[in-house]
């Protein structure tokens, strides 16, 4: 439903800027590739009103098959290819966008008072000639415009969770720096979030196509599922869960390439990807167990005791929540519990 | 923040990456919101800049990050000039380090939740009297490491100090062409630290009350193994008497209390001149990996370890191996300061002390099936392996 909505504002967007004398809208491309790090986030001219809910028409919303947890916060992604620009499909699917692309996101929660969403962040992704850059910016208070925070911030935040608990989180816009701590790969910064496989979803890639950045024979890749939609097999969820939050780091050429754990949806060496494997740099992360994952032992599995924990020096992801995400555990101690001892699963979908 | 730069201008509506035509200092004082002031610092400074961190605390909320190349982070010393995480609410570390030519030096970091100061892919990077401390002594709370490059070429790590760390307070992993020395480990479990790492010379440090003094590892699954090259020696090792205070899965959490130098599994180690004793367990042991691995390309014995010249005081009055106290008992109520399982190959020493040896040549082997006996470790003990030496860049700027 989310999905279909963002499509229509997209096309009223386009729409009322038909209909309208106005000028149409336009990006700032000169900004996105320049190099400077403007200031307010409307300086882009990524958003046709001052709240940044609605994208102008060059700008495409867009949504993750099996989105990244973040202390229950939505999330609203944008991308931005100029125009004649083409969207290549590298490695593993990874969308490679051309030099002048943007990706946007906004993170916020919904109002208590209203049925509208607060935002508190509006994350940048700019790809400039010599690489892409990230920026965040935080809503201002009056809500009509958000400013560069280089160095991040904390915010208090009091939200619903999805079991209908108050929360109180000391939500953290993480600085440009900490951008960088997930979204690296092989020293260089780039997008996470946009794969062919977790986009497919019937009607994304289509609409690519349709704006002329994706090519319309390109090769299909396995789709990942949504991590909480239970007509998929319980292993492809736990891998796609673990691959999208977990993978951007623990990969061959991530942040936590030293560590020898891969959790990528792709990676099939069983050692890799935690089964039998002992901690190496853990520390007080290890809990007293041995293993990553112990196959039919959750309570022995490091993963459960680093992902059920908030602690600064335990907590695994160690950035972007401060909360357990309780779905996401269940999810994974279920996946290690029903574990054979050779990391195979017998449960299939529960359909 | 305040910039000591002439000319400089950073206020309007962007600011310029471009590069400055001359470097700065940028000067970061205690005090309010100190957080958010030396992190903005860390990421605008430019190649070239030396981010100044002013007298007294700072009271850090969050890990801080430099991903700048050459850029120095210089305080007033490890007295003076402290962060302290205390209050820290996010990250794995206290400050982390992911550029090039980085120079660290003149300050402290205290009580992060998770480990101190961690460089990563940051080749040619220098620690020059910097102090990572837990202050609240040696507790299973504490972070991990202390002092933590990895993956990493051109270590340089010089007059540090390391104290409290629940792993190993200075630690150098999966890297190559590496330096410690000058530095001193106390209360940690491991003192110094050299893990599937080529090259390093580790001398003139002091290693004392550390469950284990100076290890040197090699272990299995991990982009970067085969652990060699490795020379320990002039250091201090000593009195490494506090229990063993690991969380428990951690391979350090199997170093038995007392340990003075310790090889596992690697090739080309050379310990000689060292000052060694106060050591419950043994003043040096060295040992196959004792776990079971699944890793094809993973070899999991010590080879060519030469010990030579180091002197002994008293050791292995108390050792922390399951079954050797009964040896201990049989030899008089201590065995020998040197100690080894039995694996691998060309391991000699001609310290004038004997060698206990546990006869498992096979790593796998349970330690219940330990057959202590004294041995003799003849073999070629002459010095072969080259000094360790940095680009002159890194050693110019601490001269």
């Amino acid at each position: 439903m989310i999905r279909f909505l963002v499509f229509l504002a997209a096309c009223v967007a386009l729409v009322s800027a038909a209909l309208t004398a106005q000028p149409v809208p336009k990006v700032n491309d000169a900004l996105i590739t320049g190099d400077k790090l403007p200031r307010k986030l409307s300086d882009f001219g990524f958003f046709a009103d001052s709240a940044a809910k609605q994208p102008v028409a060059m700008v495409q919303p867009y949504e993750l098959n099996a989105p990244l947890f973040t202390d229950y916060a939505r999330k609203f992604r944008y991308a931005y290819v100029p125009a004649g620009g083409r969207v290549e499909a590298g490695d593993n699917g990874r969308l490679l966008f051309p030099v002048g692309s943007a990706l946007i996101k906004s993170f916020g929660y919904d109002d208590p008072g209203g049925d509208d969403v607060r935002l508190l962040e509006t994350r940048v992704l700019l790809h400039r000639a010599d690489g892409w850059v990230a920026l965040p910016y935080v809503w201002d208070a009056d809500g009509k415009d958000a400013t560069l925070k280089v160095a991040g911030r904390r915010m208090p935040v009091r939200f619903t969770d999805p079991s209908g608990a108050k929360r109180d989180i000391s939500y953290a816009v993480p600085n440009k720096n900490q951008c960088k701590g997930c979204h690296e790969l092989g020293g260089k910064l780039v997008p996470i979030g946009p794969k062919l496989r977790n986009m497919d979803d019937g009607v994304q890639i289509g609409v690519w196509q349709d704006r002329g950045w994706l090519d319309k024979g390109m090769a299909v890749f396995a789709m990942m599922p949504d991590f909480s939609d239970k007509k998929f097999s319980l292993n492809d969820r736990a891998r796609a869960y673990l691959d999208i939050n977990c993978a951007h780091c623990h990969n061959r050429d991530g942040p936590a390439s030293n560590s020898g754990l891969f959790l990528g949806f792709e990676e099939t060496d069983s050692t890799a990807l935690g089964i039998g494997k002992r901690p190496v740099a853990a520390g007080r992360g290890s809990g007293g167990r041995e293993f990553a994952i112990v196959p039919g032992d959750a309570d022995a599995s490091i993963f459960t005791y680093r992902m059920d924990n908030t602690d600064p020096g335990i907590a695994m992801p160690e950035l972007g929540r401060s909360i357990v995400h309780d779905e996401g555990v269940a999810l994974i101690r279920e996946w290690i519990s029903v574990m054979n001892a050779d990391g195979s699963i017998d449960i299939e979908s529960d359909d | 923040m305040q910039i000591v730069w002439k000319g400089a201008i950073m206020a309007g509506a962007a600011m310029a990456m471009a590069q400055p035509a001359c470097a700065k200092d940028i000067m970061v004082e205690a005090g309010e919101n100190a957080q958010e002031r030396l992190q903005e610092a860390l990421i605008l400074a430019q190649p070239g800049d030396v981010v100044v961190i002013g007298e007294g605390r700072f009271d850090l909320t969050d890990g801080l990050s430099l991903d700048i190349d050459n850029v120095t982070v210089r305080g007033s010393g490890p007295g003076k000039s402290v962060l302290s995480f205390k209050n820290q609410q996010g990250a794995g570390e206290g400050l982390l380090v992911t550029s090039d030519n980085v120079v660290l030096r003149d300050f402290a970091v205290e009580d992060t939740r998770g480990d101190g100061i961690k460089s990563k892919g940051a080749d040619n990077i220098v620690y020059y009297n910097v102090r990572v401390e837990w202050t609240g002594g040696p507790k299973e709370t504490n972070g991990a490491y202390g002092i933590y490059p990895v993956e990493s070429e051109n270590v340089l790590i010089d007059k540090a100090v390391a104290i409290g760390a629940s792993d190993a307070g200075i630690y150098v992993g999966q890297s190559r062409n590496i330096i410690v020395r000058n530095s001193k480990a106390l209360f940690n479990v491991a003192g110094i630290e050299i893990e599937n790492s080529y090259d390093a010379d580790v001398f003139s440090n002091i290693a004392m009350h550390n469950t284990g003094g100076i290890l040197v590892f090699d272990l299995p699954n991990l982009p970067q193994q085969g652990g060699r090259n490795v020379r320990v020696f002039s250091n201090r090792a000593t009195k490494n008497d506090t229990p063993n205070f690991a969380p428990a899965g951690n391979i350090v959490a199997g170093v038995p209390m007392g340990t003075g130098v310790m090889v596992m599994a690697n090739n080309n180690v050379e310990i000689f001149g060292n000052v060694l004793g106060g050591n419950a367990t043994s003043n040096i042991i060295i040992t196959g990996y004792r776990f079971e691995f699944d890793d094809e390309n993973y070899q999991p014995v010590p080879a060519n370890v030469r010990i030579s010249m180091n002197q002994h005081g008293k050791a292995g009055y108390q050792p922390g191996y399951r079954g050797l106290d009964q040896a201990a008992k049989a030899m008089g109520g201590t065995i020998p300061p040197i100690l080894w399982d039995g694996s691998g190959s060309k391991i000699a020493s001609d310290d004038a002390v004997q060698v206990l040896t546990l006869g498992l040549a096979a790593p796998d082997t349970p330690l219940e099936q330990a057959k202590p006996d004294v041995v003799e470790l003849e073999g070629n003990t002459a010095r072969a392996l080259p000094a360790i030496t940095m680009p002159e860049a890194m050693e110019a700027v601490i001269r």
